[in-house]
């Protein structure tokens, strides 16, 4: 067992885990928070993505030692719904997820890649987000959702 | 409108705040609250069945209305479509509306999420039953304010006097938090077919007002939020968490289990009942290293599978089990064997996972002759009945709180790791957290059977079809159950040595081609693993549809290439039923369909591309679908371009949740076929 501190969505945390520990787990149970998902364990979903001082991670494969002194960023992080995301708004609006399981993967993943890259195309958005799994098939209207928010981000 | 399941406080909060009778105002706030509101606890509640309308409809007492539903919404707007149904019939405002689903504790078994039913069937008894309390609250409103019924309508919740609507009664006054107590028909069917007849007559479509309508869908802000819930999120206070330990290959058992190799974890242990192994830890994370960590010694494997190559040589040598020909009509063998040209071709389907986002979670809290169940099964009433039989409980002691899981598309793992759950929490004492690993979600699943459909077609000398032969040869779509109201169904319940009681059923293709001469048959085979076995089969959406008409559809394209006719025109030529042409006719208009024989030569170039049209019935609902796809000739890449459908399920409830289903439904079928 050992110490990690870093920090949540602006916020300071502190836990005391097996330093092994996949950070995934702090969040969802020393933290208890409802998202990120478990999906699969292994880095192959996407379910499980935070952002790691701004950059999509897998957390169910990240040793929460790792996240010693960073920042970590959740969808709770990314907006609520009193201040959202234009992303989650554009989720909203389009009426995305079917399950939802995998929300945090393509929200936070979309945010990232259209912070650097807000004139992205079609194609660069699909590469972008391509790593990232949804089994109940929306992926038209995460297509939908994301164009709609670059739009109002521009 | 808003739904709730069992998980959220909330519920209990918007009952208690409309002062409803339904929760005893003595609840706990915790996830008892839920108990609370069976009818068992309140005294003046009528027993929770069929036959009693407060088992489906209630009034709060600020007028909004509870509705009661015994099926679940995966995300599709069911609930919504429901909730819709529900104000039409009362005459409420559609946002006065709540929709209670997947809770045993106040919904009767209509089954749950099953077989496409949830609007055409599941939405039945809540129609009949919203139409039965508005005849009643306009009778009785008749009598309060002492003119004919005749004479009320209705409006939003107030029953007023025709051309004097100062003359009014609301809902709310009339029997706002109080019980109906009026009795209504069951018709004694338990699950998708459960209905009630009564006194009242429900509305035409004409006089819908909010029915065909698009509202938005309750659950998407939670989840856009990370504010709901799902399955995974239920924590008790005290519960371990579990990991079921299975073998890497078929058909072991656990011989000798090395309980000293976990003994580094503080607090984890190991669990046994027969062949059923599991370890459990206060802690998530050190459940899941004792799951890596345990060894376990295996029996040999009875290798009862054969290489992955030889599975279709397997499924045609095997011997046939049962085998049933739904249709006959003439004689297919001899105009064949007379036929000017036969066509024959097979189509081969493999086994498929459900492969859900993530893998089965359920948490059981075994209390002293009681226990909750939290699950995210498509069928949280047969579930309980599950769950009851492992704990020796009577089904109603055992209280199924259904929260929405990481995808669900058929009988996937969910219902199995609830019985996971349940047996764990009988050894243990203890409320479980189960929670699979994604290789056992994936390996351990129930799957969609793999078969080989074979279709032969006999042309006469002037290239008419006059015989048609469509036979599906594959392992059962029932091998275990379609719900885990019997243990003996699921995975845990084998190892712990309950009876698997198999059965036998496939399909048929659900078209209307009239071939003068024509066979539809099925045949199933043995499983390859009679009892816990990771190819046990089950239904996969929607039950062996995608394989039989991937097939029979393809084939219906041979028999249209061989006839050199466009395959649209082929299809007008044969179908009879007039439904079924206007669907086949829209799909081709919308899509621009030029009508051209499908070409014999290869034409040249990298990038090809291509179109197709299929149609098939399923659950009373008519679809033909065009796809456009393009195909890189040199990585082989297929792309789907564009898909264009259409999708007669007749009256529309919910025109954008249409939509959306429309849209998961193609790209589910496209990653089923792809990948």
């Amino acid at each position: 067992m050992a110490k990690v501190s870093f920090a949540v969505d602006g916020k300071a945390v502190s836990v005391d885990v097996d330093p092994n520990m996949p950070l995934l787990y702090a969040l969802r149970d020393d933290l208890k928070m409802n998202a990120p998902h478990f999906g699969c364990g292994e880095g192959q979903c996407g379910a499980c993505t935070v952002l790691l001082d701004g950059e999509p991670t897998r957390s169910c494969v990240l040793p929460v030692s790792a996240a010693k002194g960073r920042k970590v960023t959740t969808i709770y992080g990314l907006g609520t719904p009193k201040k959202p995301h234009p992303l989650q708004t554009a989720y909203v609006q389009e009426q995305v997820p079917q399950c939802g399981y995998c929300v945090s993967g393509w929200l936070l993943t979309a945010a990232a890649f259209l912070k650097k890259k807000p004139a992205a195309g079609d194609s660069e958005l699909r590469e972008a987000l391509s790593g990232l799994k949804c089994r109940c098939g929306t992926h038209v209207s995460i297509m939908r959702a994301v164009k709609r928010a670059q739009k109002q981000m521009a | 409108m808003k739904t709730r399941t069992g998980l959220s406080v909330s519920r209990r909060e918007f009952l208690m705040t409309s002062g409803a009778l339904i929760v005893s105002a003595a609840a706990p706030a915790t996830s008892e609250n839920a108990v609370a509101a069976t009818a068992a606890t309140d005294p003046l509640k009528p027993a929770l069945v069929p036959g009693e309308l407060d088992s489906w409809v209630a009034v709060l007492k600020d007028g909004r209305v509870a509705a009661f539903f015994g099926k679940v919404d995966l995300g599709q707007g069911l609930d919504v479509g429901i909730a819709q149904i529900v104000a039409d019939e009362l005459d409420v405002a559609y946002e006065k509306v709540t929709v209670f689903q997947g809770d045993t504790a106040n919904s009767c078994n209509q089954g749950g999420a099953s077989g496409s039913f949830g609007i055409n069937v599941g939405a039945k008894p809540l129609r009949n039953a919203a139409a039965e309390a508005r005849r009643i609250l306009v009778e009785s409103a008749a009598q309060r304010l002492s003119v004919p019924a005749d004479r009320l309508t209705v409006s939003d919740g107030v029953v007023s006097v025709t051309g004097d609507a100062a003359k009014k009664v609301s809902y709310a006054e009339l029997i706002g938090g109080r019980f109906f107590n009026a009795k209504v028909e069951w018709n004694k069917q338990v699950g998708n077919f459960m209905d009630i007849n009564v006194r009242a007559k429900p509305k035409q479509p004409s006089e819908y007002k909010v029915v065909g309508k698009s509202f938005p869908r309750n659950d998407v802000e939670g989840k856009v939020f990370g504010t709901s819930d799902w399955v995974s999120e239920v924590r008790v206070p005290g519960m371990l968490h579990a990991r079921v330990i299975r073998p890497e290959r078929a058909g072991c058992d656990p011989v000798k289990v090395d309980e000293a190799s976990i003994r580094s974890i503080r607090g984890a242990r190991v669990v046994r009942e027969g062949n059923f192994l599991a370890v459990v830890a206060p802690r998530e994370w050190d459940a899941v290293r004792a799951a890596k960590m345990l060894k376990v010694e295996w029996s040999a494997s009875k290798d009862p599978f054969p290489p992955m190559d030889k599975l279709y040589e397997h499924i045609r040598a095997a011997k046939t089990v049962k085998r049933e020909e739904p249709l006959k009509k003439g004689d297919v063998e001899a105009v064949i064997k007379t036929a000017a040209r036969v066509v024959e071709a097979e189509y081969e389907w493999p086994f498929q996972a459900h492969a859900s986002m993530g893998p089965g979670c359920a948490v059981v809290d075994p209390r002293k002759g009681r226990a909750t169940l939290w699950t995210g099964t498509q069928k949280p009433h047969y579930a309980r009945d599950g769950v009851a039989k492992i704990l020796g409980l009577p089904p109603e002691e055992v209280h199924g709180i259904w929260v929405v899981g990481p995808g669900s598309y058929g009988r996937n793992d969910a219902g199995d790791t609830a019985i996971d759950a349940a047996i764990v929490a009988k050894l243990t004492g203890k409320p479980v957290r189960v929670q699979s690993s994604r290789a056992e979600g994936i390996a351990w699943c129930p799957k969609g059977p793999a078969g080989v459909h074979r279709g032969r077609a006999a042309f006469d000398a002037s290239g008419k079809v006059i015989g048609y032969d469509f036979n599906s040869k594959g392992f059962s779509r029932l091998n275990v159950n379609s719900n885990e109201s019997d243990p003996g169904d699921t995975l845990g319940g084998m190892e712990i040595g309950m009876t698997l009681k198999p059965q036998d059923a496939f399909g048929t293709p659900e078209e209307t081609y009239g071939f003068d001469n024509k066979r539809l048959g099925w045949e199933v085979i043995a499983p390859l693993l009679a009892r816990s076995s990771p190819l046990r089969t089950s239904h996969l959406r929607d039950p062996v549809g995608p394989d039989i008409h991937f097939a029979s559809e393809q084939f219906i394209d041979e028999l249209a290439f061989a006839a050199g006719e466009d395959p649209v025109a082929f299809r007008l030529k044969y179908v009879t039923a007039a439904r079924d042409a206007a669907v086949i006719r829209a799909a081709a208009e919308k899509a621009g369909w030029q009508p051209r024989p499908a070409q014999r030569s290869r034409p040249s170039g990298d990038v090809l591309t291509g179109r197709g049209i299929a149609y098939a019935q399923r659950a009373r609902t008519i679809i033909a679908a065009v796809a456009e796809i393009e195909v890189d000739r040199r990585t082989g890449r297929i792309w789907g371009r564009k898909f264009t459908v259409a999708h007669d399920c007749g009256l529309i409830i919910n025109p954008q949740s249409l939509r959306y289903t429309i849209e998961g439904n193609v790209v589910h079928g496209l990653s089923r076929v792809l990948f």
